[in-house]
């Protein structure tokens, strides 16, 4: 799987965060978090159990309302964009969520036919043949008739990565694809990505904490940590694995535990 | 260049080879004008050779190289030769990514079933006879639970109780206080229009307290609180089937039954009563305000008058019926929740088999309470 030295595609920013920052209540998650994701990159969030990278990327589609800051899209600041906006926005990106979001009630077919017949004039027979060819992109051809509780995990995380697809966004945000994954189907599921990404050039935002994941197919990664509340490595993966001298990434890249968490313990 | 980024031009002779160059962006949004024109323009010049000019594109999405595949299908169909020239690599990745296979790929399973008439008939009645086998078995769970919690006091949950008395009871007392009052004073006022035809004004609060207390008092509370709690038990113990909660529960060792429905029961059995009561009393005031304004009594006489109506024998008889009534409307609200299988359709459905299922249930007890009574 070792890849090599993994450079970024290109380097014109299609997503800018500037100096966010995000709480909860009183509880601020994190703050004075800025970075930019490259067109056609791989970018993978990681960090520790709730640091907050969840909480990152539901701010970068818009779902969550941050304190203060902006996240640029195409140029577009979501936090104050206009409606008709932030609609034409949401159909260039797609989102897979932690737990595929498949609609339960619904064959995979009409969940990925939903987007193509809400917001696109295409005939039928195209958009079936646009289902079929995403189903194949992913996969799972000849599931078009299967609901989502009749999948295994593995197959509905694909399903999910067919339906954000759907509109060919040139952005895709990823929250934890291969959690609860087998390794054989998480190392699948990264090859996809990683295709999909050489192949139409969509700008992939991942938010993972598989180490696989992370040295197999980011080009650029940001590191979060909790008792900072913000960024506290940014850059190539096997850059920082050699290179970086704070404890915290290194304690990440090479499964240690923190020194002074074991005097404590 | 158009609108949406791409330019399409057509050259050829009629009968010769045809060549058609694309340029700019072949997206998603494109490729329903490029389709059209490339069709049109193939009947009308009948090619004998067809060519896709790709040189000036410069973004390609996985829809447009689908579109560019299905151009070459037809073009094969109408046996003209074909051919992409000038294909960047870029572009050739885009069309390699396409698995031509899943596009011909027959589905694994057919569509949804359609089944004739009496085939739906039959498996709605297997459906429905094997509701009522599930009712009856938890019914005799919960019978068999409530006799282990009665013996076994501390194996009950009595925070839950007491949670769930404060949600079912206390917050539904405002909205039954209300609608009871409200149908009080609708009812007096209704009848004093005919009685006061016969001078009968002073039977008003006597029809109205037997009213209330015999029949009107115990359904109107068990329909609100079918509404208010039975769907809320529903949905709670679903989403927690659906969220493998109830899972959790079985394999820590926990008779979920005991666990998540006992509680619920013995609250509504407790407060079911008190909130009848309650109900009673609101409707007789509002009785009393028609009573003062409409049919001239006073105070003392309303209430002397209602007193004298309501023999307590009635009101033992509403608070049992009313206990009956709570723990049928906890029960089966709890055991549709236990009936959730797949995701959130299921938990709407299930909630809305509670409160069906529980007002015919109100209906049956109270039919049978009549019956009964009648034969004491």
């Amino acid at each position: 799987m070792i890849d090599s030295y993994q450079r970024p595609p290109t380097t014109d920013p299609i997503i800018r965060v500037d100096h966010l920052k995000a709480s909860f209540g009183t509880n601020t998650i994190f703050e004075d978090v800025s970075f930019e994701v490259f067109s056609g990159e791989i970018f993978i969030i990681l960090g520790g159990s709730g640091c907050g990278k969840s909480t990152l990327l539901k701010h970068m589609i818009g779902l969550h309302e941050p304190v203060s800051g902006r996240v640029l899209i195409n140029g577009i600041d979501i936090t104050d964009a206009e409606d008709s906006e932030m609609m034409q926005l949401r159909r260039e990106t797609g989102v897979l969520f932690q737990s595929s979001a498949l609609f339960g009630s619904m064959t995979l077919f009409e969940n990925i036919a939903l987007p193509l017949q809400e917001f696109t004039n295409l005939p039928q027979e195209i958009i079936d043949l646009i289902v079929k060819m995403k189903l194949g992109m992913v996969g799972l051809e000849g599931y078009e008739n299967h609901l989502p509780s009749e999948l295994s995990g593995g197959m509905k995380k694909r399903a999910g990565i067919a339906r954000a697809m759907a509109l060919d966004p040139t952005v895709l945000f990823f929250d934890e694809p291969s959690a609860g994954l087998d390794p054989v189907t998480s190392v699948e599921l990264d090859m996809l990505i990683k295709n999909i990404n050489k192949g139409i050039g969509t700008t992939m935002v991942i938010v993972t904490h598989e180490l696989e994941s992370i040295f197999g197919i980011a080009h650029r990664i940001i590191m979060l940590d909790k008792s900072k509340k913000g960024i506290i490595a940014e850059g190539n993966p096997w850059d920082l694995k050699e290179h970086s001298i704070d404890p915290r990434v290194m304690a990440f890249f090479n499964r240690h535990v923190i020194d002074n968490k074991n005097k404590g313990m | 260049m158009s609108q949406e980024g791409f330019s399409l031009s057509c050259q050829g002779e009629k009968g010769g080879e045809a060549t058609v160059s694309l340029s700019g962006r072949i997206s998603i949004n494109s490729i329903s004008k490029i389709l059209h024109e490339t069709t049109l323009f193939l009947k009308e010049s009948l090619p004998s050779k067809f060519v896709i000019d790709l040189a000036q594109v410069d973004y390609l999405d996985s829809s447009g190289a689908l579109m560019l595949i299905q151009m070459g299908e037809k073009a094969k169909a109408k046996s003209i030769p074909f051919k992409f020239i000038n294909m960047s690599d870029k572009t050739k990745e885009m069309i390699a990514l396409i698995n031509r296979d899943a596009l011909i790929a027959e589905p694994l399973i057919s569509e949804k079933r359609t089944s004739g008439i009496i085939e739906r008939i039959g498996e709605e009645s297997i459906v429905f006879c094997n509701d009522i086998k599930e009712v009856i078995t938890f019914g005799g769970e919960l019978v068999l639970d409530i006799m282990y919690s009665m013996l076994h006091p501390r194996s009950v949950r009595w925070g839950d109780v007491i949670l769930y008395m404060k949600k079912a009871g206390v917050d539904g007392l405002p909205i039954i206080g209300l609608i009871s009052f409200l149908l009080g004073l609708i009812l007096a006022f209704m009848s004093a229009l005919q009685l006061k035809q016969f001078g009968a004004n002073i039977y008003v609060p006597a029809l109205l307290s037997i009213a209330m207390v015999r029949e009107l008092g115990p359904i109107m509370t068990a329909i609100l609180v079918a509404g208010r709690s039975g769907s809320a038990f529903a949905a709670e113990i679903g989403t927690m089937k659906v969220n493998e909660e109830v899972d959790a529960l079985i394999a820590m060792g926990f008779n979920p039954t005991r666990f998540l429905a006992i509680p619920k029961v013995f609250a509504a059995v407790v407060v079911v009563p008190i909130l009848t009561l309650f109900a009673d009393i609101f409707a007789v005031a509002g009785g009393l305000l028609i009573g003062i304004l409409v049919l001239d009594l006073t105070i003392y006489t309303y209430i002397q008058q209602t007193i004298k109506a309501i023999d307590m024998f009635n009101v033992f008889i509403s608070i049992i019926k009313s206990m009956v009534l709570g723990f049928f409307i906890a029960g089966i609200g709890c055991q549709r929740g236990f009936t959730v299988r797949g995701g959130a359709q299921d938990v709407g459905n299930a909630t809305t088999s509670a409160v069906v299922a529980g007002l015919f249930l109100i209906i049956v007890v109270d039919s049978i309470f009549a019956i009964v009574l009648n034969y004491i």
